[in-house]
């Protein structure tokens, strides 16, 4: 009785419910166009087909050697960008000399799609491995600074001067207002920079490495097993909706203000 | 009677009994400012004093220069002439002696009701532990918002979040409160209430307070004295005592001389109001709307 409370209350919602129904009539759809062979779309591989393959891969040791891969690499290259790009970003948001001597670098460097470092990081770094890190830090870096940046520009002067009213100094404008009241952006820029860094590293495991969910889903295409590339697709969408909503959570530890 | 009395240096424990704190004076103040090729004097030659323990509400014309004179004594801007002194020593840049609250919230959205109201006397190190609690706990008491200690800005009304901010700056013992319209943008019955908290946080106030209001039931409701401010650039048209004793009753406000007082400032209003209507400014009209209605 309990549980059927507690069932009720989750699949009862109208957000779930709406969720359900879109995510059902997708795969409807998508099985349905399998089956008729609807042009171009009648040649991916069915749910069905999707779903024997994912439960093969499952037990499968390299499977989650790829998962394993990938956030590796995620991990890392997304904490450096966050443990150097975070202090950088809240520097030059506070200084405006810093501003003004480092930020045209930080302008050029930027528009640089990340997957362009590839050849020059590969020539750089001793291992295939830490160059794919690299690529992907460098996706995750660049957000995080703009973001701070501009988060800071935007705090409304109304918090500053209260603080600065009720006493705080320099540090305490800093440490108490410009700081939190630059959180929000930090997230946004934290939940831009997963996204792009989930791009690059796909991208950079189907260049350069033989490991990782960017490989699998190659591996699949090479090898002409087309549910392996669904199943690699839909592995790389979970692990980004993951790492996403950690993210959030993680923020609204954080930043308890922002919920609602 | 005594409730109704000002607090006034006197009853407060730190500082010689008698003393004035908090007496507050523009001197000669004026304010231009300066965009590209064109300055726009904003304030000329303002003088007005906040003397201790006694509220002046100031009135004028819409866009006359009221916050701009918040600012300056705030220290958020330096006046471009005259000086703006405090209990004998000219002011320099913001501090926790004249705490000014506007009519947009500054309340920290980061920190709940019982940390922003703790906050100045935190950092300042003035308090802490159970001290502080106490003290902040008993403030928040004040104004009703104790069962929202731990609420942020954003879970409280307009109205609490009002209040809040009005005991943060209490919390600090200011020696001069600076009020910018604070209830603008309430609904009339919250406005009404706000009205009541005002008076208690008066109450509890040692130092002077300026009140800037549009609404004039609202500011003889408060004041100890009325400044009417000229169109701009301002200046003080008309310096009105306010003897009434407070709580001010129905009864009160239907006696001769309160309604005789009343009529003068709306007069005054009325006149400024027109004249800033025939130099063309917009806003006017609004002023001379509002202020017809009363007549
Ligand atoms: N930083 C600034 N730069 C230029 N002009 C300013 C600045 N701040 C205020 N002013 C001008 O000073 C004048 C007075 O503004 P202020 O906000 O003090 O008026 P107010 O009396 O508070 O009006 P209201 O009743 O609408 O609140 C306005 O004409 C405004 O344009
Ligand atoms: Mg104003």
């Amino acid at each position: 009785m309990r549980l059927a409370g507690r069932l009720k209350k989750t699949f009862g919602s109208a957000t779930t419910r709406r969720s359900l129904v879109s995510l059902t009539t997708f795969v409807v759809l998508w099985e349905l166009s399998a089956r008729l062979k609807i042009p171009v779309l009648g040649a991916v591989p069915s749910p069905a087909e999707t779903a024997a393959c994912l439960v093969q891969e499952i037990f499968r040791a390299e499977y989650w050697r790829s998962w394993g891969g990938s956030l590796a690499r995620i991990l890392i290259g997304f904490a450096a960008a966050q443990l150097l790009g975070v202090p950088l970003g809240l520097f030059l948001g506070w200084s405006r000399r810093a501003r003004e001597v480092i930020f045209p670098l930080v302008e050029i460097m930027r528009p640089v799609p990340p997957l362009a470092w590839v050849p020059v990081s590969v020539i750089f770094w001793p291992s295939a491995e830490l160059s794919m890190i690299f690529v992907t830090f460098l996706g995750a870096f660049f957000t995080v600074i703009l973001n701070i940046v501009e988060g800071i520009a935007a705090v409304d002067e109304r918090y500053l001067r209260a603080a600065a009213s009720l006493g705080a100094g320099k540090s305490g404008l800093f440490w108490h207002v410009l700081l939190p009241a630059s959180l929000p952006s930090v997230l946004t820029g934290m939940t831009v920079g997963m996204g792009i860094t989930w791009c690059v590293v796909v991208a950079a495991e189907m260049i350069a490495t033989d490991t990782g969910l960017g490989f699998l889903t190659w591996r699949g295409y090479v090898a002409g097993e087309f549910p392996l590339i669904v199943v690699g697709m839909l592995s790389i969408g979970l692990a980004g909706w993951l790492s996403s909503g950690l993210i959030r959570r993680v923020g609204l530890h954080f930043a308890p203000w922002l919920k609602n | 009677m005594d409730a109704l009395e000002p607090v006034r240096a006197a009853d407060v424990a730190d500082g010689p009994p008698e003393e004035a704190i908090g007496r507050l004076t523009a001197e000669a103040v004026g304010k231009t400012y300066v965009e590209q090729d064109r300055s726009r004097e904003v304030l000329k030659d303002l003088h007005l004093t906040l003397e201790a323990g006694r509220v002046t509400v100031v009135m004028g014309p819409s866009g006359c220069g009221k916050s701009c004179l918040i600012n300056l004594l705030a220290g958020y801007e330096p006046p471009t002439a005259g000086r703006v002194v405090l209990d004998g020593r000219p002011t320099a840049g913001p501090g926790p002696d004249r705490l000014a609250v506007f009519q947009e919230t500054a309340l920290f959205p980061w920190l709940t009701a019982f940390e922003n109201v703790a906050y100045g006397p935190k950092i300042r190190k003035e308090l802490k532990g159970a001290q502080l609690e106490s003290a902040v706990m008993e403030l928040l008491r004040l104004v009703g918002l104790e069962d929202f200690r731990d609420k942020y800005p954003a879970q409280l009304s307009g109205g609490m979040q009002r209040r809040a901010e009005l005991v943060r700056a209490l919390a600090n013992r200011p020696k001069v409160m600076l009020l910018d319209e604070p209830f603008r943008g309430l609904d009339a019955m919250t406005r009404g209430l706000m009205r009541d908290v005002c008076l208690t946080i008066f109450r509890r106030h040692r130092g002077s307070s300026l009140f800037v209001t549009s609404e004039l039931d609202e500011g003889l409701a408060l004041a100890d004295q009325l400044a009417i401010f000229t169109n701009r650039p301002a200046k003080v048209k008309k310096l009105l005592d306010v003897p009434f004793e407070r709580p001010r009753t129905d009864q009160l406000r239907s006696s001769p001389a309160y309604l005789a007082l009343k009529a003068e400032a709306l007069e005054l209003l009325h006149e400024e109001a027109v004249k800033s209507f025939k130099t063309g400014a917009i806003e006017s009209a609004d002023f001379v709307e509002a202020y017809g209605a009363l007549a």
